[in-house]
């Protein structure tokens, strides 16, 4: 049990690329932490750093209290659930698992009891004499789970550990960690760039890009939040539709003064209809493509060409494409022509840069 | 998807093989056959006449407690040169295996004395461990040791090797280079997680990931110090001092060429050639089934 913090952690390779540009995180006691963001987004060195497999060039990494910059992997007391699982090839499923227990000196009786523990609550039980390439890969992934749990370690790092199994697989494991994690309340750092695990999993939830942290939250308070357009359109699937706006624009239509900027609005927040609610923005739309995935629907529109806008209602927006989500499978067919409208309370407004969300 | 090759004619593959073919059975098979054949004659000093005695060739060698002490030598050659070049060429890989700056450059260099022909090399040590010439010999009289290979019969097999073990380190080096690579990083990184120390770490994953490289090389390396060998005791011992470095390639050089024996001489390779056989045929077995880990 023990929290981690993260000082102004940074990553220079001797080439002089940053690959980590300074990150503060701070996860509490049993805490789990997501890190998510593009591929090359530095979120895998910065967990590799956690674990000591980097080194740290500048700033402290801190696991329960101790800095441990200099601590070699294997006393930090973490544990770590790889992407293609690393298990030991040469080994059977229960010498994979007491290895980590071996090498500590344990007795052999109690490594059997905490092997024993581990395989039955993986369901293991049946295949711990088999050697990892006669497993299935969903198979071979709870071993590289139950591999680091036998540990007991204070701390769980998972890097991508579940991109390699199929779709239905995946969900189904990613229920059984955060399941495993609330039983055994270990705090765990988890990497991914998938945000729908990253949403699911998190209960702090880091936003990555560029070596740098975008946003740091609660999962939702980011997907309500978002403070900057990258973490916009990076959170929420389909994306946050996004398009420049100008100070003019903003005051006759938003009622507030402001530079121009960038107006958000996600796709689920679109309502079809005539209205325009006050203070909100409607946009006339011709129906692109549908995409009907059973409990709702996505429309991909297209917007109105500029000479139109000049004649449009107040409350509409410069073209591009819009994406929108209804629920249901009924649809308007495409090539129509369809007005959607979102209020006040559901846009996002950000610099002109995307960097900063501005409250207004 | 189709992988056979389909010919219109039958005759055709044949005659695209045929070359092969014949360079086997000329040089391969013809003298094979030939060894055979004259390991059952006996012939008088000058060639004159040849008298058919069945196996009485190979009786006379099996009963010849000599034979048996080259047989002996020959393994004890071979283990020591499989033993020593492996040992260190897997020091080296693995040293090697590092990221370093230079790194490929000292791979390279590592990788050179397998192009020098076994007879150069055999100079080369002589050069340097020759009792009066010799560079090291020096350093070793210096230090207070007796170094003379050409009267000290076990020096002169430490010598024979030295230099052949010297000269295979390259080859397996390469190999355990290829073998390091293939080992997945992440479980060499788990591992360290897990708690082992980098010694034991070798031990426990390292040896055992590489345990089908290393027995495919114990295999080449003994056929190696069988063989290959020759050239190297020729030019640095002859297989002297007495009979300290003859081993059982040197021992049908020297029987039958130097001696005349061709018939017992021709026993000897053919007991030679089923030893081969052998070894191939462990191998193949095991190379099938992968030595599992």
């Amino acid at each position: 049990m023990a929290n981690v913090t993260l000082r102004n952690v940074r990553k220079t390779y001797p080439g002089g690329f940053e690959a980590i540009k300074g990150v503060n995180v701070d996860v509490g006691d049993g805490q789990f932490c997501v890190l998510v963001g593009p591929s090359g987004c530095g979120k895998s060195t910065l967990l590799r750093m956690v674990a000591g497999l980097e080194t740290v060039t500048g700033g402290e990494i801190d696991i329960g209290g101790r800095v441990v910059n200099q601590v070699e992997p294997a006393d930090r007391d973490i544990a770590m659930v790889f992407q293609n699982y690393a298990l030991y090839p040469h080994m059977s499923v229960f010498n994979n698992m007491a290895y980590g227990l071996r090498n500590r000196g344990m007795k052999e009786a109690e490594i059997k009891t905490r092997v024993g523990e581990a395989a039955r609550v993986l369901e293991l039980t049946s295949m711990l004499e088999r050697k990892p390439r006669q497993l299935s890969g969903g198979q071979r992934q709870r071993v590289a789970m139950g591999r680091a749990i036998v540990r007991q370690p204070k701390v769980f790092l998972f890097d991508e550990p579940l991109s390699n199994l199929d779709a239905k697989l995946r969900i189904a494991m990613r229920v059984e960690i955060r399941k495993l994690q609330r039983r055994l309340s270990t705090t765990s750092i988890y990497v991914t760039h998938d945000q729908l695990e990253a949403m699911t999993l998190a209960d702090i939830l880091v936003v990555m890009n560029g070596g740098q942290v975008e946003q740091i939250g609660n999962p939702l308070a980011v997907y309500e939040k978002p403070a900057t357009t990258f973490v916009a359109s990076f959170i929420g699937a389909p994306p946050m539709n996004l398009m420049s706006i100008r100070a003019d624009e903003i005051k006759s239509q938003l009622g507030s003064a402001g530079e121009a900027g960038i107006l958000g609005i996600r796709p689920e927040d679109f309502v079809i209809t005539d209205q325009t609610p006050s203070g909100g923005v409607a946009l006339p739309l011709t129906v692109e493509a549908i995409e009907r995935v059973g409990a709702e629907t996505f429309i991909y529109g297209s917007r109105a060409q500029d000479e139109q806008r000049v004649a449009a209602t107040p409350g509409e927006l410069p073209p591009g494409e819009v994406i929108v989500r209804i629920p249901g499978s009924e649809a308007p067919p495409i090539g129509q022509k369809i007005r959607v409208a979102a209020v006040r309370a559901k846009l996002h407004l950000f610099s002109g840069d995307g960097r900063t969300r501005i409250e207004a | 998807m189709q992988k056979q090759a389909i010919f219109q004619s039958k005759l055709l593959p044949y005659a695209l093989v045929a070359p092969q073919l014949a360079i086997v059975l000329i040089f391969f098979y013809w003298p094979a056959l030939q060894a055979v054949i004259q390991s059952f004659l006996l012939q008088d000093a000058f060639g004159l006449s040849t008298s058919f005695i069945w196996f009485e060739n190979y009786t006379e060698l099996l009963s010849d407690p000599a034979y048996f002490e080259t047989i002996v030598r020959t393994f004890l050659f071979s283990f020591a040169i499989a033993a020593s070049s492996l040992s260190v060429a897997l020091l080296l890989a693995v040293m090697a295996d590092k990221p370093m700056r230079g790194g490929a450059i000292y791979r390279t260099l590592l990788i050179w004395p397998y192009a020098v022909a076994p007879p150069v090399v055999g100079v080369l040590w002589v050069f340097m461990l020759h009792p009066s010439l010799g560079v090291l010999s020096r350093y070793l009289r210096a230090a207070g040791i007796e170094w003379n290979p050409l009267l000290d019969g076990n020096q002169a097999a430490t010598l024979v090797i030295l230099a052949a073990a010297w000269k295979q380190i390259s080859y397996n080096f390469l190999f355990f280079l290829a073998g390091l690579a293939a080992i997945p990083k992440s479980v060499l990184e788990a591992a360290a997680i897990d708690g082992a120390r980098p010694m034991r770490r070798f031990w426990t994953v390292t040896f055992p990931l590489l345990s089908p490289t290393i027995f495919f090389l114990l295999v080449v390396n003994i056929v190696y110090a069988f063989f290959d060998t020759f050239g190297i005791i020729d030019t640095m011992t002859r297989g002297g001092p007495g009979k300290s470095t003859e081993t059982l390639v040197y021992k049908v050089y020297n029987d039958g060429l130097i001696g005349g024996n061709l018939g017992s001489s021709a026993a000897q390779s053919v007991i030679l050639m089923v030893m081969v056989i052998v070894l191939t045929g462990i191998q193949f077995r095991f190379v099938e089934r992968k030595v599992t880990y």
